[in-house]
């Protein structure tokens, strides 16, 4: 009976000890915060990506609370509505930001590009490409390593096995921007979402001249600047032998799909064209 | 007594096929392709056109900036064009394409064999001359000769390094050269000392060299001021950094260069080039290259010239033997592997090699057991294991703070990786990554 | 024709050494031991490492297949090693199911908790057997006599070890030259000094480890005991400090356990200090510790302290403080 009441009181004794010492201590080393900050955090999605440029959701936060206008930051995974509760605790507004999403600007799957050597190195789209152009003919085509499945962490990016190119799960992308980073050749863009999802890009980022562009992938955009003249809003620029389309400009009549020799231009998200069912059958990509 | 380097090393198989084979000429091709870029730095800029005639060695393209260098045709015709041509990392390089018309020298030349021994230059004439011939290092490295040979202000060299060293299996272009050119190549040694102001040069052999090695003995003799030393043979004795500690017991800290210890350090084949250069107006528009591989039917050592394809040069050694996966352009260890054998022989290009199919393939990559085995093989003293697991997760301030930016490729670590990590790969990365910022 | 080239980065040759080809060397260096082994306590080490291998190949296959349902790696000899080593630190008349369990621990608990082969902080082995000798101390600690190639065992033979008879002050110990030869008791494995330093030498001739772990150790535990005793007695010993040298675990804890690669030091520095680190605490111990045999406890708490000396003790860089010329 003695023993059990030492060790209760020698115990206690310790845990009273302990609990005062850490009382003071967190006393004395109390930083004051300010309290919009954790505020600001609860509402932010916690993603932690980086993608606003900033080391985690509470440097971001933090940054928040210090800026006079919000303009300049934005969270791209929460988009509008978080920041316009953002604004809603700091009494700011925030300019309206237009949605945004990550395309992949290749389309040269095993069909249409062959593969001419191959690559038995890590299995890394950055050692690759430091390398070499690639185990196919074009040297600005995606790897298929996956870097960019790596980069996300929001697991909307993955590489379908058939293709062996990434696609971008637009359910999931928060155009974070990490892949964009990531990709060592540049070919992931991050574009407007556009009216229902609806995007037209062109799905190619070959800067060879026409010919030599051809023979390395069938889906190559050759600058044959057939789409710039159709467009009729001037959204397309030709420039290093690579057409590119402005989104800005853009408004999605698809007339330069049609014209596209190379079926170089992806549409997305759009209904089957009922007169010309050939072209969406040879146009193995306009089928989600 | 035989020398060596004191940290890390590696001993693989030497392979050594083509050693005491003489020199052979090998045909002109019918095209030859030569890239403005045969050197680290800014590409050289095109002085001719399209539909130009030439003769070997014309200018073809000017050196475009202070670390860069000049480029002549090898190869007497008319240019095809001037054109992006994937080289041989697959990505498009400008290149001069000549069509092969007879074999004109320019009249400038002297292309007779006597050995012309007195040099009257002054060491800015003969920097002038390498300068205009277009001479690189022709180890692997291409740094443009007479920007190496010029030591940054406030530098001194004291002693000149040539290295005879071939430390890469199979390849024996050096070997060859050596052995045929001996008197040559230590005029071209006296020329260097001449240039960079020294009075003491040391050539490393390795010690499986020993024809060569009682050779340039009996030559140094007539050289005052050369001696030459036996290498023990062990890889990479033919790294700059490391030849230097074998030879002079210095080693040069991290991120500087050579000349910082006192070494100016030149490949016996540029000793060689700056001869020709020197003494018989010749530009570099041709190299000793071996061609060699286990399945191959003649290994040789050729001379070819500049722009060779690949392919030309692997027919003349009898052919692509069946069940070849690799073609590497450089030596088992550092070289490149090739996409196809449309590639054209460079200014760097020591050996064309082919690797038959179950050598060529890498193993299956297991777990890191630790065992340190590319700790003690590392030439620099790093930590290969932890700088590859560092760029795994992109740990670039921790690999910087480890030196990774101290590698020099050599590749031992991932040689001798019993596990097949990818370790060099990675460091590879890194290094890129860490320059970068 | 050819078909497609392969393209890879440099180097583009390898040795051709292996993760098996490591292990395999262990292995064979470790034969000679289990021959001795087999001599002195006959079927009972036998079985003892029979189901030893053979459960911790079981354990690693059924983690790998049904726990992390990843690559089935029973066949790049660790598991078969660590099966053996255990066995070898285990006395040859223990039960079966007591051996089980030590291969569950060491298996589970010791390696594929950690990430499998690689990652493991301490020595798998080392980890099964600590936990039977604090599990089960009377069973581990009672050994058979050695014999003859016996088949059994009576329950009357079971003798002490030239360690614990050191510790207590009693009983004749063995003499050097039985000592050497492994004709004392203990565990299977490490009675015989000679058949451990032939896998020893066999390691060193195969660069399957470098001399700096089992020379710091021995070393260290060495020249520890001679000091303590000399001062204790007044005069120079040397036969005691031979005498821990050669009883017990030392040798095989030395040459085997502690200089397993995934739980030792990288650098040639961080080895010695390592090495030192071990034979300090065994040494301590073993003279003032309540365990007569204190080897496994020093590898595995040196085992914690190598990532710390792997940060502290890298090897010299290049161009790194050298003086030059």
């Amino acid at each position: 009976m003695n023993l059990i009441l030492l060790a209760v009181i020698f115990l206690g004794a310790i845990g009273a000890i302990g609990a005062t010492v850490l009382y003071f201590v967190s006393q004395a080393f109390h930083v004051e915060e300010d309290p919009r900050i954790g505020r600001i955090q609860d509402i932010l999605p916690a993603a932690n990506c980086g993608g606003c440029g900033y080391p985690g959701c509470a440097g971001f936060a933090g940054a928040c609370v210090k800026a006079e206008v919000l303009d300049e930051l934005f969270c791209p995974v929460g988009g509008s509505e978080t920041m316009n509760k953002v604004a809603g605790i700091l009494g700011k507004t925030v300019r309206e930001k237009i949605p945004m999403i990550a395309v992949v600007r290749c389309n040269g799957n095993c069909e249409n590009r062959l593969r001419t050597n191959y690559y038995d190195g890590t299995s890394n789209c950055a050692i690759s490409s430091s390398l070499y152009g690639g185990d196919t003919g074009c040297s600005y085509g995606c790897l298929g390593h996956g870097d960019c499945v790596d980069a996300c962490s929001f697991d909307a990016i993955h590489i379908n096995p058939e293709t062996l190119l990434p696609e971008v799960d637009e359910g999931k992308c928060t155009s974070c921007g990490a892949c964009v980073k990531a990709c060592p050749k540049q070919l992931i863009q991050l574009r407007k979402k556009g009216i229902k999802s609806r995007r037209i890009y062109v799905g190619c980022m070959n800067k060879d001249k026409g010919v030599i562009a051809r023979k390395s992938c069938n889906v190559a955009c050759i600058a044959c600047s057939k789409c710039q003249k159709v467009c009729p809003f001037e959204a397309i620029t030709i420039e290093d032998n690579l057409a590119s389309i402005n989104d800005d400009r853009c408004r999605l009549c698809r007339k330069c799909v049609d014209e596209c020799p190379t079926s170089a231009i992806v549409e997305l998200n759009f209904p089957l064209k009922k007169e010309k069912p050939l072209i969406v059958e040879e146009d193995p990509i306009s089928i989600i | 007594m035989l020398k060596t380097f004191r940290i890390g090393g590696i001993h693989p198989p030497e392979n050594k096929l083509s050693g005491h084979k003489a020199i052979e000429n090998i045909p002109l091709p019918a095209q030859a392709i030569v890239f403005l870029s045969q050197h680290i730095g800014v590409p050289a800029v095109p002085v001719v056109e399209k539909g130009d005639q030439v003769r070997v060695g014309t200018l073809l393209a000017k050196s475009g900036g202070f670390v860069s260098s000049n480029i002549h045709s090898p190869v007497s015709g008319k240019i095809f064009k001037i054109d992006s041509v994937a080289d041989s990392s697959g990505y498009k390089r400008p290149a001069v394409l000549i069509n092969v018309e007879g074999d004109v020298w320019e009249d400038t030349i002297d292309r007779t064999d006597t050995l012309k021994k007195e040099c009257h230059f002054s060491s800015k004439e003969i920097l002038e001359k390498i300068a205009v011939a277009g001479i690189v290092g022709m180890g692997g490295a291409t740094f443009p000769t007479q920007v190496k040979l010029l030591p940054p202000p406030g530098t001194k060299a004291e002693v000149l390094i040539i290295n005879g060293v071939e430390c890469e299996p199979y390849l024996t272009s050096d070997h060859a050269l050596m052995l045929e050119k001996g008197e040559e190549i230590m005029v071209g040694i006296s020329i260097l000392m001449k240039a960079v102001l020294v009075d003491r040069a040391i050539i490393g052999i390795e010690n499986n060299k020993k024809d060569a090695l009682e050779l340039f003995e009996k030559l140094s003799r007539n050289y005052p001021g050369i001696t030459v030393q036996s290498l023990k043979v062990q890889y990479p004795q033919g790294g700059e950094k490391q030849l230097i500690d074998a030879l002079i017991r210095r080693q040069v800290p991290g991120g500087k260069l050579p000349v910082a210890v006192g070494a100016i350090v030149q490949n016996v084949a540029t000793a060689y080039a700056v001869y020709e250069a020197v003494q018989k107006n010749k530009p570099l528009i041709e190299r000793v290259v071996t061609i060699t591989g286990k399945k191959l039917g003649k290994p040789c050592n050729v001379r070819a010239r500049i722009g060779t394809p690949v392919g030309e040069l692997i027919d003349y050694a009898g052919g692509m033997p069946d069940g070849t996966a690799k073609i590497i352009l450089g030596g088992p260890m550092m070289g490149k592997a090739l996409t196809g054998t449309e590639i054209p022989v460079g200014k760097g290009s020591s050996g064309v090699l082919l690797i038959p199919s179950p050598e060529a393939q890498r193993k299956e990559m297991r777990n890191c057991i630790r065992c340190a085995k590319c700790v003690s093989a590392c030439p620099m003293g790093l930590i290969p294991s932890y700088l590859m697991s560092l760029m795994e997760f992109n740990e670039l301030k921790l690999a910087a703070k480890n030196a990774i930016t101290d590698c020099i490729e050599c590749g031992s670590c991932s040689y001798i990786c019993p596990a097949n990590r990818p370790l060099l790969d990675y460091i590879r990365l890194g290094k890129g990554k860490v320059i970068k910022k | 024709m050819l078909k497609q080239l392969i393209v890879s980065p440099s180097p583009h040759i390898h040795s051709g050494d292996s993760i098996e080809k490591k292990m395999y060397g262990v292995f064979v260096a470790l034969i000679p031991a289990f021959l001795v082994s087999l001599l002195y306590f006959g079927l009972g080490a036998l079985i003892v490492t029979a189901v030893s291998i053979a459960s911790c190949v079981l354990f690693e296959f059924l983690i790998q297949k049904f726990l992390i349902k990843g690559k089935i790696t029973i066949f790049d000899g660790s598991a078969i090693l660590t099966g053996l080593l255990l066995a070898f630190n285990l006395p040859s008349n223990l039960p079966v199911w007591i051996v089980v369990i030590g291969a569950s621990v060491a298996i589970g608990i010791g390696k594929m908790s950690f990430g499998g082969l690689g990652n493991n902080i301490f020595n798998p082995a080392l980890v099964g057997r600590v936990f039977l000798l604090i599990s089960f101390p009377a069973q581990m600690t009672t050994w058979p006599e050695p014999g003859f190639f016996p088949v059994t065992y009576a329950d009357a033979t079971t003798g002490a070890t030239t360690l614990a008879m050191m510790k207590a002050h009693f009983g004749v110990l063995p003499s050097f030259v039985s000592m050497t030869l492994g004709k004392m008791g203990g565990s299977l494995g490490e009675v015989s000094a000679i058949a451990l330093i032939l896998g020893f030498v066999y390691m060193l001739w195969k660069k399957i480890i470098t001399w700096h772990i089992p020379v710091s150790i021995v070393g260290t535990v060495f020249i520890f005991f001679t000091i303590v005793i000399s001062a204790h007695t007044g005069e120079f010993a040397v036969k005691f400090p031979l005498y821990q040298v050669f009883s017990g675990g030392l040798l095989l804890g030395a040459i085997f356990m502690a200089t397993d690669y995934v739980t030792s030091p990288m650098s040639k520095k961080g080895m010695l200090i390592y090495g030192f680190g071990i034979g300090i605490l065994t040494s301590v111990i073993r003279r003032y510790g309540s365990y007569p045999e204190g080897v496994s406890f020093a590898v595995l708490i040196m085992n914690a302290l190598t990532p710390l000396i792997n940060t502290y003790f890298k090897p010299k860089r290049f161009g790194e403080v050298v003086k030059n010329g």
